[in-house]
């Protein structure tokens, strides 16, 4: 089959490579309809995620149709049409059960990686490193899905492929983001970034409550989206100060909550956005926290700052002192698909949202380079590239 | 093969302390190494079992001893790893006590056969695809408790260990602990020994207690061997 292998910064070749085959008998083999880049892929890309390998095959946002089940599938069948969640989650241990997927205890093959840097292994995901389990990853015709029972959730035919998508893993994402500001009538919620999770995230909010939503981010194409789709106020960070801007459109206070869809790439300006591409550069720093740094100063007292930004490692700098004095709250985390996948599948059938709007370019798989490209210098308005395998 | 005896009516009164002590090491929450210290894990699980004879085998463990000193030859290797399982402790126990289910999930070992309620052959992997034997013989059985093990005496491998079930709290299951201890051997198994573990034998068994839990949580040892890749 053909498959999108990554070998380095900027360098993901489409190959031939062996189909995919049963490992374990909760495992399925999906023929994949669809996928698309995410903003994490595209640290990916870029060569800021450690432990990659040469020939590995990425992608993690996918759906389409199942072509062949293990000996202990027992909710699928050959010929289901399903959208897949990016994490791996056994279904069985204790954080599975809680409905923290992304914390499985039982996916990850090489969890001994993370032990070392993190404490604690994590939950496999696709097409990630080899950190998060070296799975392979379904930007390809066909991927293995392992704990299939639990990760794909079956979708009825006569709705189009871009209708469903994001539902693996960019809207999950937003969602549990606005999900974990804890959002309470009235309150007025910030998201930074306008890619797919932050309008994912913008959405959510007003779902869950929110009285105003204000969307930070400097690609006008982007901001205008977050108008259109994200009904979202806009502040172009690049023009006025965020988090000046933010105040005075607050009554002074400050926003209820502020969400990271933006993560470890942030784009900061003047001297600071220097200082940590400088530290990046020589690696004496990983991340770069602009965004965590100017949410902690903009949020309000005692307010909650919800991150679903990808970090990796570490941070320089954070104002810590203003983060405790404001006692502020922190939740974060990599999405927990299984748990939001079924709610979220009906508001898209119900006809609440419709996320195919995220999508700007069609791609075929042939051209998954270019997809990046277009993704990475947000050329051609570009929010959401799609591939079709 | 020193017999195991110990009727524990006949225990002194400081047995009968020794046993005391062991116990809350043996079964309470702290470093269980940190509370042996010095001692031979061997010599405490006889004490815990019943008292009465403690296995010596001194003389040979003192020429080793001098042995590794004169040439550098690495230390016992003592490993303590615990880890929670969302499985009833009874469930655990009985998956464990049939030693033959351990190479599933414990990746040094090639096989165990098991010839009755005491007695089991193990066979352990070497480097270049060869293998070390030993027979061990069960020390103490406690069901869905504990349960200690020896090799016998003259194995190639001296060690001995435990594996300890206790409820978690709430309802995350059982904590399971396990800990080992391995002298090397002298002369020509001493490399032999060294490579069996790799270099960190502590990642070796808390990777062989990953798969252990995930066994009996998911029903399946997470993988991607065999998985396709690009080759350039």
């Amino acid at each position: 089959m053909k498959a999108v292998c990554w070998y380095g910064t900027s360098d993901v070749r489409v190959e031939a490579v062996p189909d995919p085959t049963i490992l374990n008998p909760r495992d399925a083999i999906l023929k994949v309809t669809s996928a698309t880049i995410c903003g994490s892929d595209l640290h990916i890309y870029d060569g800021y995620i450690p432990t990659m390998q040469k020939g590995d095959i990425i992608g993690h946002e996918f759906m389409g149709e199942i072509v062949e089940i293990g000996s202990e599938v027992k909710l699928l069948k050959k010929g289901d049409r399903v959208v897949v969640s990016s994490i791996i989650g056994c279904g069985q241990c204790n954080y599975c059960k809680q409905q923290m997927w992304s914390l499985c205890d039982n996916t990850n093959p090489n969890a001994w990686i993370q032990d070392k840097l993190y404490g604690f292994g994590t939950a496999g995901i696709f097409g990630y490193s080899h950190a998060f389990g070296g799975y392979a990853g379904a930007f390809a015709e066909y991927v293995r899905v392992p704990f299939a029972d639990f990760g794909a959730v079956k979708v009825p035919t006569g709705i189009p492929d871009e209708k469903i998508l994001p539902i693996s893993d960019a809207f999950p994402t937003g969602y549990m983001g606005a999900e974990m500001c804890n959002i309470q009538p009235d309150d007025i919620v910030a998201v930074w970034g306008c890619g797919p999770v932050g309008l994912f995230a913008m959405r959510s909010a007003y779902m869950l409550g929110a009285e105003r939503v204000i969307a930070i981010d400097r690609v006008p194409e982007r901001l205008q989206m977050a108008k259109d789709f994200g009904h979202a106020e806009i502040i172009n960070y690049e023009e006025v100060d965020a988090g000046e801007a933010l105040k005075e459109m607050t009554g002074g206070r400050g926003p209820d909550a502020c969400i990271d869809a933006v993560g470890l790439e942030a784009h900061g300006l003047g001297v600071e956005g220097f200082y940590d591409e400088a530290k990046q550069a020589v690696r004496l720093e990983t991340d770069r926290p602009y965004v965590l740094r100017q949410m902690i100063v903009a949020c309000r007292k005692g307010g909650t700052i919800s991150i679903m930004g990808v970090y990796g490692g570490f941070v320089d700098k954070i104002p810590m002192g203003a983060a405790m004095n404001k006692a502020l709250t922190f939740r974060m985390g990599q999405m927990h698909g299984q748990k939001y996948i079924p709610r979220l599948l009906d508001y898209v059938l119900e006809g609440d949202i419709d996320p195919s709007r995220v999508f700007t370019h069609h791609l075929p798989l042939e051209e998954t380079k270019k997809g990046f490209e277009i993704s990475k210098h947000k050329k051609d308005n570009c929010v959401k590239v799609l591939l079709k395998p | 093969m020193e017999e195991i005896s110990g009727n524990k009516k006949d225990l002194t009164q400081n047995e009968a302390n020794d046993m005391e002590r062991w116990a809350s090491i043996v079964g309470g929450s702290a470093l269980v190494l940190m509370g042996l210290q010095q001692r031979s894990l061997r010599g405490v699980l006889m004490s815990l079992a019943g008292g009465g004879l403690i296995y010596q085998g001194a003389t040979k463990q003192s020429t080793i001893k001098q042995a590794q000193e004169a040439i550098g030859i690495q230390q016992v290797i003592k490993v303590e790893k615990t880890v929670t399982i969302n499985k009833p402790a009874d469930e655990l126990y009985r998956f464990w006590r049939n030693f033959e289910n351990l190479p599933r999930f414990m990746k040094h070992l090639k096989s165990v056969r098991v010839y009755d309620d005491k007695r089991s052959h193990w066979i352990a992997s070497a480097p270049l695809g060869g293998s070390v034997e030993w027979d061990a013989t069960i020390i103490e059985d406690r069901e869905n408790e504990l349960i200690s093990w020896a090799s016998v005496e003259q194995a190639d491998i001296d060690n001995s260990g435990f594996v300890r079930f206790k409820k978690a709290p709430g309802n995350r299951g059982t904590e399971v602990k396990v800990v080992l201890e391995y002298n090397p051997p002298g002369g020509a198994l001493a490399a032999v020994f060294a490579k069996i573990f790799g270099e960190e034998p502590e990642q070796q068994i808390g990777d062989d207690l990953r798969r252990f839990k995930m066994f009996m949580e998911a029903g399946e040892i997470a993988t991607t061997q065999g998985q396709p890749k690009g080759h350039g």
